[in-house]
């Protein structure tokens, strides 16, 4: 538990944080705006060696000469990167799952999936993110039995720096682009997963990541690493409560796969989406990146995306181990005023890699989906093989979807094969579901989760039936 | 005196602004088979999306009473809650949605509309594997996604036992004999006239008198230009057989004039 006495002592040894902070400490809040000094802060906050601190500021420098991008199909107001606060901490820090705020039990407890129950029921490690810091990891002795580290990305700082600074900014370099840059800068907390050679780990593991406080920005950073031979299959859900301000979230994720490992990523996004008039909501700008360093990795993103204002995220691979494999199953969900811009990069690099890419756009109400996917394949990867299969669905004549494929091919043995549909949801199968007595509003759902089914099917199945349930409450109200 | 399970009257019905039924009229008793036969175009398949509740049909006079209930007033889901289904001539497919989850989704729909409560996985599995049998049914057919790549028989067969399965007091067959050899036919068949019973009628849409050989209807009304021009017993389906729509066209007027 941090105490006002002890954030003013820690005030005292560094000089740089005299700037008004008094007031703003003592509810553990950074002040709203963006310097040097509020980089200085965080990294205080956090009890972070100096290396880190000089990494922060060489991207906070860099940040500064960037430009935001503006191709992607979204429209925003500019963001007031001032008014944003950069670092949140509840004043208690829970001493167990228990103490978590009831507010994300609650909601959780909505989606028909307890906290504590599936903790125990399915016996999944969980890394509780609670705005600024990691609240709560569980099963943590158990993994280390095993050598697993899984622990918040500030405790890696902390405890295995070694590992961090060898890995972090490896896949995803701090001038990678300009969220990314600017979380490499104000990054607060997230997770961190090693597995050690050989090791599967035994149970799936999870971080649920909460946005609460008010004009807050989450910056959440997360690295895993599978050394050879090693297994790992990780989850993250998300969640915000509703604000008539909209919230920036601009992650960073690192995947490592050494050779012969499997990691294996999924994502329930569920931030707060805005109302439908598109007042609020998070804007999710998330850079997700993972690199099949050795031969017959394999690296495999599923994501289903129901919630945020905007969602502006691609998760990629970079498969430069021969034989290495990478995986995108996504579905991405627009209702209301909701705008997505997401899809997938996969770099060949190595000999023999594939990559496999489904997509499942959903668009309702007046709801904007875009799929956006790159596939490269550069001169020294023999054989390379991709399959895309893109499909939207519109619900309504509202909303709209779109599709941009870019495809380059730099070896003449590579073999890409591009497939894509847009279909409105059948009236003559919503005829045939009410025919039979379910109603319409049931019927869009179970239309729709059908159309989702190859990618659920790639989740962890405790998550595939928290993923029907997400789909069918964002669908309410859209028909009718 | 009974009640009729069913009354339409001066029913009127277009699609896209063109009248298509102009002034029907057909009133059907519980425990009774009725077939409806017409030449192509007459609007026997507009009477049964009319009847079910299909968004693009405007009803523009008349009206319908089902159960002493207007269904007109009902939507489609409403009317299937309380016991009226079609069996489809054309059933689509639904990608991704298993026939198990599907009829499950239905079943419950129909029990909570009753005020009842679900009925658990088991008690769905027993339920079909009872009915399956009646339509000579493989229940692996229902893990696939529902009407996906099954043949035009297996479609039908999946018509009538989700009748079966669902129970409704009245069906409509919406030219189920279309595609069918004469073994589908007969199963088909078999499993309707094993739902005969006190309780339920059937109106059976039919296009060739081949059908009415297995399901034996009480009676045959002849639909032309949109109105019943003429109504008998079974034997009147033989006659069509026989003398072809053109005989009852030209009796059309005559029999209106009545």
């Amino acid at each position: 538990m941090t105490t006002t006495q002890e954030i003013a002592n820690l005030a005292d040894a560094k000089r740089e944080y005299k700037y008004g902070f008094t007031t703003l400490i003592e509810q553990d809040y950074a002040p709203p705006g963006l310097n040097e000094d509020i980089v200085r802060f965080i990294s205080v906050k956090k009890g972070e060696p100096d290396w880190m601190l000089q990494q922060r500021l060489k991207a906070y420098r860099h940040w500064l000469t960037m430009e935001e991008p503006e191709w992607a199909f979204i429209d925003y107001p500019p963001i007031d990167f001032q008014k944003t606060s950069y670092y949140a901490a509840p004043k208690k820090r829970p001493e167990s799952l228990d103490e978590v705020d009831p507010e994300i039990l609650e909601t959780f407890e909505k989606l028909g999936i307890p906290l504590h129950e599936r903790e125990k029921l399915a016996g999944v490690a969980v890394d509780a993110v609670f705005d600024s810091v990691s609240v709560a990891t569980t099963f943590k002795g158990k993994l280390e039995e095993l050598g697993i580290i899984f622990c918040s990305f500030g405790e890696a700082v902390k405890n295995h720096p070694d590992l961090v600074k060898k890995y972090m900014g490896s896949v995803v370099p701090y001038s990678d682009n300009y969220f990314a840059t600017l979380n490499s800068a104000v990054f607060t907390d997230g997770s961190f997963v090693y597995i050690p050679p050989g090791v599967k780990c035994p149970m799936e593991l999870s971080t649920y990541f909460r946005i609460n406080a008010e004009n807050t920005g989450q910056f959440e950073r997360t690295l895993i690493i599978a050394d050879e031979g090693a297994h790992v299959s990780y989850l993250e859900g998300c969640t915000a409560p509703q604000r008539d301000e909209n919230q920036l979230h601009a992650a960073v994720v690192e995947l490592v796969a050494h050779k012969d490992a499997t990691i294996k990523y999924s994502t329930i996004q569920n931030w707060y989406p805005g109302d439908e008039n598109g007042k609020g909501g998070i804007y999710n700008f998330v850079t997700k990146r993972g690199a099949c360093r050795g031969d017959r990795s394999r690296i495999s993103w599923t994501q289903v995306e129901t919630g945020s204002a905007i969602t502006w995220k691609y998760p990629s691979c970079i498969l430069q181990g021969d034989d290495s494999v990478g995986e995108f199953y996504s579905v991405a969900l627009t209702n209301g005023r909701q705008q997505a811009d997401t899809g997938t990069k996969m770099v060949h690099i190595g000999k023999n890699t594939k990559s496999t890419i489904i997509s499942k756009g959903i668009s309702a109400g007046h709801g904007q989906n875009a799929y956006r996917g790159l596939v490269k394949v550069l001169p020294g990867a023999e054989n390379a093989r991709n399959y895309t299969q893109c499909d939207s669905i519109l619900i309504g004549d509202q909303c709209g979807a779109h599709t941009f494929p870019y495809i380059e091919s730099r070896n003449p043995t590579a073999s890409i094969e591009h497939e894509a549909s847009t279909s409105k949801i059948g009236e003559d199968q919503l005829f045939y579901c009410t025919q039979r007595g379910i109603s319409e509003e049931d019927a869009v759902s179970l239309i729709v989760n059908g159309f989702c089914k190859e990618v659920f099917n790639e989740l962890p199945m405790e998550f595939a039936v928290e993923a029907n349930k997400l789909l069918s409450v964002s669908l309410e109200g859209s028909v009718g | 005196m009974t009640t009729p399970l069913i009354e339409i009257k001066n029913l009127h019905a277009s699609v896209d602004g063109q009248e298509i039924l102009k002034g029907l009229d057909l009133t059907i008793n519980a425990g009774e088979v009725h077939s409806i036969m017409g030449p192509n175009g007459s609007g026997k398949s507009t009477l049964a999306n009319v009847l079910a509740g299909k968004e693009d049909y405007e009803v523009t006079d008349g009206s319908v009473v089902f159960h002493g209930k207007d269904l007109l007033d009902m939507d489609a889901s409403e009317r299937a809650c309380e016991g009226l289904f079609l069996a489809f001539q054309y059933p689509v497919e639904i990608p991704g949605v298993s026939g198990m989850q599907f009829l499950r989704a239905a079943i419950n729909a129909k029990r909570e509309h009753h005020g009842l409560e679900e009925l658990d996985a088991i008690n769905v599995m027993k339920l079909f594997r009872e009915k399956a049998k009646l339509v000579e049914l493989d229940l692996d057919m229902l893990k696939r996604s529902v009407n996906e790549g099954f043949s035009g028989g297996e479609k039908k067969r999946n018509e009538i036992f989700q009748m079966a399965v669902l129970e409704p007091t009245f069906s409509v067959l919406d030219e189920t004999d279309s595609g069918l050899d004469i073994d589908a036919l007969r199963i088909v068949a078999d499993g309707v006239n094993t739902m005969r019973d006190p309780e339920r009628a059937f109106l059976v849409i039919t296009h060739y008198q081949r059908l009415l050989n297995y399901i034996v209807p009480d009676f045959v009304h002849v639909l032309v230009d949109g109105r019943i021009v003429h109504s008998g017993g079974k034997e009147l389906a033989l006659e069509l057989e026989d003398k072809g729509y053109a005989w009852v066209d030209d009796e059309a007027p005559a029999a209106a004039a009545k």
